[in-house]
């Protein structure tokens, strides 16, 4: 195995074992430390992707930003009496056999991937000359530049909502 | 990468971390004795000439000092909260040119690294705060995160200025970028609003609202002792230094001195920690100057003028560039 076989291992099975920690943890506040790690792993599957800045920004935003967030609602709610609940319910078959469907379409996806030998226009080496962050700013701003307005209207309406329901309750 | 160029990286982690922490303990001394004099007292004066080696005997007590642990608190979190917040601060430093092809990494994303990981460091505030399983703790810890989502945004936007000014996000290019005149001549409200976020973000006087002693104790580290609580003192210090020297990369343009004779002989190192003890100077003055603010007022502030100023200067900078390119 080369080296980066064992990075691409390493970060493979850390994030499954995480994924299942934060499932499994009682505590919510566990979970959420689960998740900051897991975060931390992708933002290293990014650079080792040559995604410079994906990797910051998944760090500033997820982990910075909604993780904590997250953390400020679980501890404001303070759910250490919610801790006692059974952790099965009712519906866990109907939840296993859901899981089990959406594993075998991964897996048949997976065995139908035809790898395209031929690099496109962003191989690794003009992505490095240029530097990670120019790059997605002008492929973003040019080739994309409709999507990413229409991601920011949506977000334009999120604000705005919130600001209406935050009003509504001062009245 | 060659074997030798593995030691060589290797030696600079040594040299930049043993002086982060020097520099850690020193620092301490350095703010006592300065607000001391500002208050017309001496500061530090017992353990050795002027008490300069109280830093030392401090570090001694707090290492042998026993490690308490409240009864119900959460184990793991508690030990682990204060490490959080010492690898953050001492990681940020790998991506700080010291001088001219000085620094660890030379990220190209820099900049944005600095940000995300200043960004974990708040975590181990509020969880140290959660995991204390105290009323003044957690206070402290929520205020905390409240406080550093604010003005983390307000400090990002500020530094997009600069971005927009240099082209790039790579502190060493950010600094070169600075050869004919530094970016607090021309981005002075990004400077302002970097400088107040900063202080916001390292919980430092007038915003140190997660450990106001007058209302919460010591918030967020009331229940730690011993080395733990040294370690969030260590991580609130390197984190001051990080924001000087921050300051000192984007606004005053890092280790480039004046180009007169005999000033162009001294090495661009002195001038880069110059301006970087000049401004750790600054964040003593206003301890000793301002007084603490309420925190209603501290959340208005950031994001009712900070934000929007930064964002302000956001858009009149990217208008400048495209006019006179």
């Amino acid at each position: 195995m080369s080296l980066q076989q064992m990075f691409f291992m390493y970060f493979a099975i850390a994030m499954t074992g995480l994924s299942l920690l934060i499932v499994t943890r009682k505590n919510p506040v566990h979970s959420v430390l689960m998740m900051l790690l897991l975060f931390v792993h992708i933002a290293g599957l990014y650079l080792f992707l040559n995604a410079e800045f994906m990797a910051a920004i998944q760090i500033i935003v997820y982990a910075g930003a909604i993780m904590v967030l997250f953390l400020f609602v679980i501890m404001l709610l303070n759910l250490r009496s919610e801790e006692t609940v059974a952790k099965y319910q009712k519906q866990w078959p109907v939840s296993v056999g859901i899981g089990v469907v959406l594993a075998a379409s991964l897996v048949i996806i997976l065995s139908k991937i035809t790898v395209i030998p031929q690099l496109g226009e962003y191989s690794i080496e003009a992505i490095q000359a240029e530097g990670s962050l120019m790059t997605v700013g002008k492929v973003l701003y040019t080739q994309y530049l409709l999507p990413f307005e229409i991601a920011s209207i949506i977000l334009l309406v999120a604000i705005i909502g919130a600001v209406v329901l935050a009003k509504k309750r001062i009245q | 990468m060659a074997f030798a160029d593995m030691i060589w990286v290797f030696i600079k982690v040594s040299i930049v971390v043993s002086v982060l922490l020097l520099h850690v303990s020193y620092v301490v001394y350095f703010e006592r004795k300065v607000i001391g004099h500002m208050q017309a007292r001496l500061g530090p004066m017992r353990v050795g000439w002027h008490g300069l080696l109280q830093p030392i005997a401090d570090a001694i007590k707090l290492f042998f000092k026993e490690d308490i642990m409240p009864s119900q608190a959460d184990k793991p979190i508690f030990y682990i909260a204060p490490l959080i917040g010492v690898l953050a601060a001492i990681g940020s430093v790998a991506v700080i040119p010291m001088w001219d092809g000085f620094s660890i990494a030379n990220l190209n994303i820099g900049l944005l690294y600095i940000l995300a990981l200043s960004s974990v460091g708040s975590y181990a505030i509020i969880l140290a705060g959660w995991a204390s399983n105290s009323k003044y703790s957690f206070l402290g810890g929520l205020r905390s995160a409240a406080q550093v989502i604010s003005y983390e945004i307000a400090m990002g936007l500020s530094l997009v200025g600069i971005m927009l000014m240099s082209g790039s996000a790579n502190l060493t290019d950010i600094v070169n970028a600075q050869s004919n005149y530094w970016f607090i001549f021309t981005q002075p409200v990004a400077c302002f609003v970097f400088i107040v976020a900063a202080i916001a973000e390292t919980n430092r006087v007038p915003f140190d609202m997660p450990e106001a002693e007058t209302e919460l104790v010591a918030g967020y580290a009331t229940e730690y002792s011993g080395i733990r609580f040294g370690l969030f003192f260590m991580a609130e210090y390197a984190g001051m230094f990080i924001m000087s020297a921050l300051v000192a990369i984007c606004f005053l343009g890092g280790w480039d001195g004046p180009d007169i004779w005999p000033l162009t002989l001294v090495p661009g190192f002195v001038w880069f920690i110059v301006k970087v003890y000049g401004f750790i100077f600054f964040y003593f003055w206003i301890r000793a100057t301002l007084p603490r603010y309420r925190y209603d007022q501290l959340m208005s502030l950031g994001w009712k003028l900070f934000i929007p100023l930064a964002l302000a200067n956001i858009v009149f900078t990217a208008l400048m560039k495209l006019i006179w390119n």
